[in-house]
């Protein structure tokens, strides 16, 4: 009796689960999950839109054996190593500076979450006419200062080449233009490091800090002894994520190039390289190629990070 | 008790001493610190604004006294005319509007679902949602822009507004909301004759009204803000959202700073505007849900 009881109860539930469920599903289902097998599937297309052939794996060969590939693969990794750490470090010490004032706390945290909200579009604009080399305000402060002045974004050269005057390559390392690209960025997002740092922190148990002042502790033990320890979730939460953002980056790059240049394909990046193969080539088979190795790589990441969550998250 | 006693002891010895003028000292470091940082911030929004009253000779010219000398209004009104900003408005909050509506309603019912119902199957339902989530956008740009296309919705509302009207992470983050719900509500709800519907409607919704705020906010903010898509999606002036119009603006303006930073100004200030209005809701949940670059 008790048993069958039970079973009505499940299976009562079903009619209105189902109809609960079928919105979200209609949407998912085409829109997320079939298109992940439709995308593999397309990349074993060639040619242009759907007038191709079938050409097996060649794509992939092909993304491999293109210089323009690995060009914009390599403005990528320089793009997540210029803004990930900097991000992080500027986030940490502010946060950091932040936890210990009470007074304007709310305020400078509201502050500088502002950029983050904001459309990238719209205040790239601003950067690119500060950019700008006759009328920018980036040149004007060099000038001013007595160096010489840059051309920004249109810089195709390195950066090292031109910090070390000539001595290194101009084609080794970032460009100024990928640098320029870099420090909008950083200034765009480093506010969400300040606000998950600061989440972070408020979850440290006062009496830490309560205890380690009764033993003397100095502000620098507490920092490397308990605060640094204590927030590593914290820490490989932003470097993931942070990760995955800057390989997926589309906005600034696009809001920011010269319209057409592209500063000779040193501010492509894996994202602008699927948008032009795909939209403005039509190479739908390649630029899926493209899209799943990048999605291959984020996806790779994406699993490390719910691993770390898993074994780092309940410390206590 | 007694350690207490022994440092407020201490607080009083020491308050004209060495450590603790550092200690203001250190205050007043991580201030100016502060300061400087949040005059970085503010800095291009500031330049944005007043630039965006200036006369064009004004604007070319770089001085540290960023005001304007007249206030140039007809900027506001002139950008309108330049380019068609009215209709990237409707459409950018037609669209933004009508997908954060739909989320919130998708994902209650979702959440609700996950949260309270008992049924054969919810565990693999709820792992196929949550496998969505680890799908990056550019994966699925292009097959999403091939299907928009033979359906027929290329450059339409459908088209703009479809692929975004559910996703994981609202669904996850109502689920989590729902879960807090006492299990008794809904045994004495059962008890009164409610149905589910009833009760979800009455006593859960107004329940998680914070998580579905945060929902909406962010939804609101993504699709107002989001760039590659309405820019595959749509091929002409009548269905472009604001962030693509912007784009194709800076192209047109030129040189017409003035009225760039006018138009840039008109496109960040709803969401400045929403943020500041409702910025607790940010933090609460900006680390799980995470917006878009």
């Amino acid at each position: 009796m008790l048993f069958s009881d039970r079973k009505n109860k499940r299976s009562s539930h079903l009619l209105p689960a189902i109809i609960m469920l079928a919105p979200s599903f209609v949407i998912l289902i085409p829109f997320f999950i079939f298109p992940l097998f439709y995308a593999f599937q397309l990349s074993l297309w060639g040619g242009k839109r759907n007038m191709g052939d079938f050409v097996g794996l060649k794509n992939y060969l092909m993304a491999f054996q293109n210089p323009l590939f690995w060009q914009s693969f390599k403005v990528t990794i320089y793009y997540a190593m210029m803004t990930v750490p900097t991000t992080l470090i500027l986030g940490f010490i502010i946060a950091y500076l932040l936890s210990k004032i009470t007074r304007g706390k709310v305020f400078f945290r509201i502050l500088f979450f502002v950029p983050y909200v904001t459309s990238t579009v719209a205040v790239a604009m601003v950067w690119r006419i500060f950019y700008n080399p006759q009328a920018g305000l980036f040149n004007f402060v060099l000038d001013y200062f007595g160096f010489s002045i840059q051309r920004w974004l249109l810089e195709p050269r390195g950066i090292l080449h031109i910090l070390t005057g000539g001595i290194i390559a101009p084609q080794f390392g970032p460009s100024l233009a990928l640098v320029c690209i870099s420090l909008f960025d950083i200034w765009h997002t480093f506010g969400f490091a300040v606000v998950v740092f600061l989440a972070g922190m408020s979850t440290i148990p006062k009496e830490y800090y309560e205890s380690a002042q009764i033993d003397g502790a100095r502000p620098l033990h507490i920092l490397f002894h308990i605060e640094l320890p204590l927030l590593t979730p914290t820490w490989l939460f932003l470097i993931t994520v942070q990760l995955i953002r800057s390989l997926q980056t589309f906005s600034s790059f696009y809001a920011l190039s010269p319209a057409g240049g592209r500063t000779m394909g040193t501010t492509e990046n894996l994202m602008l390289h699927i948008y032009s193969q795909f939209y403005e080539y039509g190479y739908w088979g390649y630029g899926s190629a493209v899209a799943i190795f990048l999605s291959i790589l984020i996806m790779t990441l994406t699993f490390v990070q719910w691993q770390w969550a898993r074994r780092y998250v309940f410390y206590q | 008790m007694f350690s207490i006693n022994n440092m407020q002891s201490k607080k009083s010895y020491y308050l004209f001493s060495i450590p603790l003028m550092y200690h203001y000292f250190f205050k007043l470091v991580i201030y100016i610190i502060l300061f400087v940082l949040g005059l970085i911030v503010c800095f291009p929004f500031l330049w944005m604004f007043t630039t965006s009253f200036k006369t064009l000779e004004e604007a070319t010219t770089i001085s540290l006294w960023i005001f304007p000398s007249n206030w140039q209004w007809e900027n506001w009104v002139r950008v309108f005319q330049f380019a068609p900003f009215g209709r990237y408005f409707f459409n950018s909050f037609l669209v933004a509007g009508i997908i954060t509506i739909a989320v919130c309603v998708n994902s209650i019912l979702a959440g609700y679902v996950f949260a309270r119902l008992k049924f054969p199957g919810k565990s693999i339902l709820f792992a196929i949602i949550m496998a969505t989530m680890m799908v990056p956008f550019e994966s699925v740009l292009i097959p999403n822009f091939i299907l928009i296309s033979r359906l027929g919705w290329y450059n339409t509302y459908m088209g703009l507004i479809a692929p975004w009207c559910a996703n994981a992470f609202s669904i996850l983050l109502l689920r989590q909301a729902f879960m807090t719900l006492p299990e008794d509500y809904y045994e004495s709800a059962q008890i009164d004759g409610c149905g589910h519907f009833s009760f979800l409607l009455y006593l859960s919704v107004p329940f998680v009204k914070p998580a579905l705020i945060t929902v909406a906010l962010f939804t609101f903010l993504n699709s107002y803000n989001s760039l590659l898509w309405p820019l595959i999606i749509t091929a002409d002036e009548a269905k472009r959202v604001v962030q693509v119009g912007l784009t194709v603006f800076s192209g047109d303006a030129g040189i017409r700073v003035n009225l760039l930073m006018t138009a840039s100004t008109i496109v960040a200030l709803p969401t400045i505007i929403i943020y500041l209005i409702a910025q607790r809701y940010f933090f609460q949940e900006s680390i799980r849900v995470g917006l878009k670059g």
